[in-house]
């Protein structure tokens, strides 16, 4: 019998603290707030936490964390690079600590303070060497150029168009107008809006970029055969992958045979190896949304349609509820909050707890996805 | 020489900073030359330069000379908010640039209309996916010269 992570763990807490542009408390004092919620939705004492996963970007280390929250004596912890590529991965590697023997109840965090604090492409001291000797020179400064490149050429090979992108924009707006904690509550966006809207980069426009958020959030694992025990309803880790496929190039992948098709296939071909149930299968997907834009290359790496039927796939009200793949249910990073993608994981916890403010009725099923176009992770959660 | 190389042009533009595997392309280009990194054994080109060949695993390389044309693989158009000098050029474009005589490569870099012409001197409505360019070289600081890209013709 070959080892699995197949339902062996499962998330029990989750918690966050408020979403907004500028938050007065520091990023170490989010984090504590959020992970405490978590392990009080839990209903496990700080003290017995014993693994910590985050994201090498994050500012708040597991000793300072650990130490303010009186964690026990930790005995696993572990950083995922590649910004937002690693959210998912922060609670895969807990799930194989745990299901290993490593750790017994972990946590996973994110606290950021992005929307009042610095935007590190505007550091131009410290640049790392590759591949920004490549790009910044000719001023291919911000993800959002790099991301807005791949773009182009997409709507260009398959006759995508911005109607298609406001559909992704749309989506996300309406189900933030559902949420009352998400940034853009109260704030509905119409085409005519979108469609007269500043450029960002060409041809990405405002509505196609992420929210700068302040804010932070945390969930907490803990092996299947003690997850009843906890306050809340279980929602079980079913798969989980992470994907760095051959001759990609890290946060700029120009370089490989084919740039369209990013490592969201990668990570997906591991997860449905993995899994009980496919694509056709999912009830509800978080599909992580800096861009507009990422949301039709992840809907074909995941394989929810054919190579280049992602934007086609998001006409005809598939995203919205009652939709073939209602997603971001929460408003996503794009209207909802953007720290990194872990408000994507909370959400698709609460669509399994039933408890989501744009509820997908009986969902049971959840695709939770990490960034595209850099090195990814993603999680199949389920009920 | 000052201790630290400098990062950016007297206007703020910012200069490539290269690493060890780098350095070569920025000093054949100093040169007037573009020239990519490629396999001394198999022959490969490969772009970013690394230390060994990803399909042979030779660490003896050659840098290979392109003939300087190419076709526009994509394109962006930058607008606000950006470095201030950046700024100060917008809307100006960058192409993503697949050259002539090593497959697999796309080269960023400015389609401009001389060789010391600003980011912003194309109006970007003449560039599409597709157009065919020209390697010029520009120097941005003493000793610092990039590859940019001139229309080869206008837009039929």
């Amino acid at each position: 019998m070959t080892a699995t992570l197949k339902d062996t763990t499962a998330i029990v807490g989750i918690g966050q603290t408020p979403f907004a542009r500028r938050l007065p408390e520091p990023e170490k004092t989010l984090a504590c707030r959020a992970v405490l919620a978590a392990l009080d939705d839990a209903g496990i004492p700080p003290s017995e936490v014993d693994g910590f996963a985050s994201y090498t970007m994050e500012e708040t280390d597991e000793v300072e964390l650990a130490k303010a929250i009186g964690a026990g004596d930790a005995t696993f912890f572990s950083r995922v690079g590649y910004g937002g590529g690693g959210s998912c991965a922060t609670v895969a590697h807990l799930a194989a600590a745990i299901t290993t023997g490593q750790a017994t109840v972990g946590v996973a965090w994110r606290s950021r303070k992005r929307g009042s604090g610095p935007r590190p492409w505007r550091d131009t001291v410290h640049q790392l060497p590759t591949p920004a000797q490549w790009t910044r020179p000719y001023g291919l400064l911000r993800p959002a150029d790099e991301i807005a490149m791949l773009a182009r050429r997409y709507m260009h090979t398959f006759g995508a168009t911005r109607d298609h992108l406001f559909l992704v924009a749309l989506a996300c707006r309406n189900r933030a107008n559902q949420n009352p904690a998400a940034v853009m509550h109260g704030c509905p966006l119409t085409r005519e809006a979108y469609m007269t809207s500043r450029w960002i980069s060409e041809p990405l426009c405002l509505f196609d970029n992420c929210l700068e958020t302040d804010g932070a959030l945390a969930c907490v694992l803990v092996a299947a055969d003690r997850a009843p025990d906890c306050r809340r309803r279980p929602v079980y880790v079913h798969a989980a992958a992470q994907a760095l496929p051959a001759q990609h190039h890290g946060m700029v992948n120009y370089w490989c045979d084919d740039p369209l098709r990013g490592p969201s296939w990668t990570a997906a071909r591991q997860l449905w190896k993995a899994a009980d149930f496919g694509p056709a299968d999912v009830d509800v997907a978080q599909i992580y949304d800096a861009f507009t834009a990422l949301v039709p290359l992840s809907l074909e790496g995941y394989g929810f349609c054919g190579r280049g039927e992602g934007a086609a796939f998001c006409e005809d009200g598939a995203l919205e509820p009652g939709g073939r793949l209602p997603l971001n249910t929460s408003g996503g990073g794009l209207s909802e909050a953007y720290v990194h993608g872990f408000n994507l994981i909370t959400e698709g916890v609460r669509q399994l707890r039933g408890t989501s403010t744009a509820q997908v009725p009986g969902a049971a099923t959840c695709l939770v996805t990490g960034g595209e176009g850099v090195p990814t992770s993603a999680l199949l959660l389920r009920s | 020489m000052t201790t630290a190389a400098r990062t950016t042009t007297d206007t703020g533009l910012l200069l490539p900073v290269p690493d060890t595997d780098g350095a070569p392309f920025w000093e054949f280009a100093a040169r007037g030359e573009l020239r990519v990194q490629a396999c001394a054994d198999c022959r490969t080109p490969r772009f970013p330069p690394r230390p060994c060949c990803p399909h042979c695993q030779s660490f003896d390389a050659t840098w290979q000379q392109l003939p300087g044309s190419g076709h526009i693989w994509s394109y962006v158009v930058p607008h606000p908010p950006l470095l201030p000098a950046y700024t100060d050029l917008s809307p100006y474009n960058v192409v993503l640039v697949e050259p002539t005589g090593a497959t697999g490569i796309r080269l960023p870099g400015n389609v401009v209309a001389a060789p010391d012409a600003p980011l912003d001197s194309v109006d970007p409505s003449c560039l599409y996916i597709g157009a065919p360019v020209t390697v010029v070289f520009a120097a941005l600081a003493p000793g610092v010269v990039v590859p940019r890209w001139q229309l080869a013709e206008a837009k039929p």
